[in-house]
Order: C-alpha cells, then sequence, then structure tokens
C-alpha cells in the first residue's frame, strides 16, 4: 500500500431517499476508510437534509441508512463539514441534525462533536484544499 | 377538468415546483411527494412561494415521505394537508387526471 495519505473531501448536495446518491456516497466512504486516507465529508445544498434526526423510513418500504452517519467517528471519519447558508435557506439550525461524534483515543476516549458548521466562504477554501473532491 | 399534479423533487434541486406553480389552473390540486416534500416545510427559502399558491389551489404533502425524512406534521406549512398512501390513492381517483412534474 502507497505511503501517500491524501485528502478525500465527499460533497454530498442531494437529500435522501428520493435518489440513491445519498447511500451511494456513504458506502463508498465507508469502503474508502478502509484505505487510511485523510477524509471529510461535506454536506451543501440539500446535501444537509441527510443529516436528519428522527428519519422513519417503514411507510415508504426504504431502509434507513441515518444511523450509519453516527457510526462514521467508528470508521476514524471525523471532520463533517456542514454549511450554514444551506441551512439557513432550509429553515434548519444544527439542533435538527443528529449529533455525530467520535471518540479520541488519545484523551480517554472522550466524545468529540464530528460536525463543523461553516460558512459558504469557509466552505469553498476546504474545497480548494482538498487533493481529490468526490461528487455525489 | 381537475388535476392532480405531483411535484417529486425538492424545490432547491429543481425547477419542477416552479413550473408546476407557473401552470395550475383553477381547481387544481398538487400533491408534494418523495423530495417535493421539502417544499411543504415552515422557514424555507420557499415558503411564500408556496404559500401564495395556497390562496388558489389545494395542496398536500404525502406523511411517509415527510417521516421518512425526518420531519413531523408540525413542520408542515398550515392549510397544507397531509395525506397518506390512502389519501394518495383517492386523491388520484376524484380528479379526472394526474400530472407529474418530474
Amino acid at each position: 500500500m502507497s505511503e501517500t495519505v491524501k485528502n478525500f473531501l465527499y460533497l454530498n448536495r442531494r437529500a435522501p431517499y428520493g435518489t440513491i446518491y445519498a447511500w451511494e456516497s456513504l458506502e463508498v466512504v465507508l469502503i474508502g476508510a478502509a484505505f487510511d486516507q485523510d477524509v471529510s465529508l461535506a454536506f451543501v445544498d440539500d446535501g444537509v437534509y441527510q443529516l436528519t434526526k428522527g428519519q422513519n423510513t417503514a411507510e415508504i418500504g426504504m431502509k434507513n441508512f441515518s444511523p450509519t452517519y453516527a457510526a462514521l467517528g467508528d470508521y476514524e471519519v471525523k471532520k463533517i463539514y456542514v454549511e450554514q447558508e444551506s441551512l439557513d435557506e432550509r429553515g434548519l439550525s444544527l439542533d435538527d441534525l443528529q449529533h455525530l461524534v467520535w471518540e479520541d483515543e488519545d484523551e480517554d476516549y472522550a466524545e468529540k462533536d464530528s460536525i463543523k458548521v461553516v460558512s459558504r466562504a469557509e466552505m469553498a477554501a476546504i474545497m480548494d484544499a482538498s487533493d481529490v473532491v468526490f461528487s455525489f | 377538468m381537475s388535476t392532480l399534479h405531483t411535484v417529486n423533487k425538492s424545490p432547491f434541486e429543481k425547477t419542477s415546483l416552479d413550473a408546476c406553480l407557473n401552470h395550475l389552473g383553477s381547481g387544481a390540486n398538487l400533491l408534494l411527494i418523495e423530495d417535493g416534500i421539502y417544499a411543504a416545510l415552515k422557514g424555507t427559502a420557499v415558503e411564500e412561494r408556496v404559500k401564495t399558491a395556497l390562496d388558489s389551489v389545494k395542496v398536500y404533502v404525502l406523511g411517509p415521505d415527510l417521516k421518512a425524512r425526518g420531519f413531523s406534521e408540525e413542520r408542515v406549512i398550515e392549510g397544507i394537508s397531509v395525506v397518506d398512501y390512502a389519501g394518495f390513492v383517492d386523491l388520484a381517483a376524484e380528479n379526472d387526471k394526474v400530472q407529474a412534474w418530474l
């Protein structure tokens, strides 16, 4: 395996369930987690809807994959960026989203927040700084 | 002729909702399904546009799709009725035709 470590950004811009993009993106993140790269997730535009709390898919006959976001910390995915302006346009606040955490083994497995709400300008800078961007 | 219009895409992803609203005749009914349900929620950038439509047409939203995406009925704009799949069937049967906006 190569020693080069790259910054990977998974860019999510679509709502869950109406199309398969949100689920496919998560699957690629989980598969990619096996390759020890530096992974960040970005949720922009309708992508912010993927992280809402309380998803219950029983009546639409689809698998509820929202618990998978909560498991990301266990896969060492702890940089999850959510765009403020995208939340604002949709009348959402951080409180509407799942509380995603990761455990810092260097600090006695203390729970830390994985989600960072950033401005559109900050998001642009994050994209610019990434070596690779996967768009979904 | 009464038409049931359905919109299944998010108003932020596609212009389908806007196109539909621009073509509603009097007596039309609009049902928001799948990702289209996001237009039924309070506090969004399209809320006013949707509220204006309520002045002339009946607007419905599919409950199961709201719940799947994590939203309860309290988050729905006042005046929009929440229906389940049985209600969807009733609306389709009551109207002369169904026009889907994709």
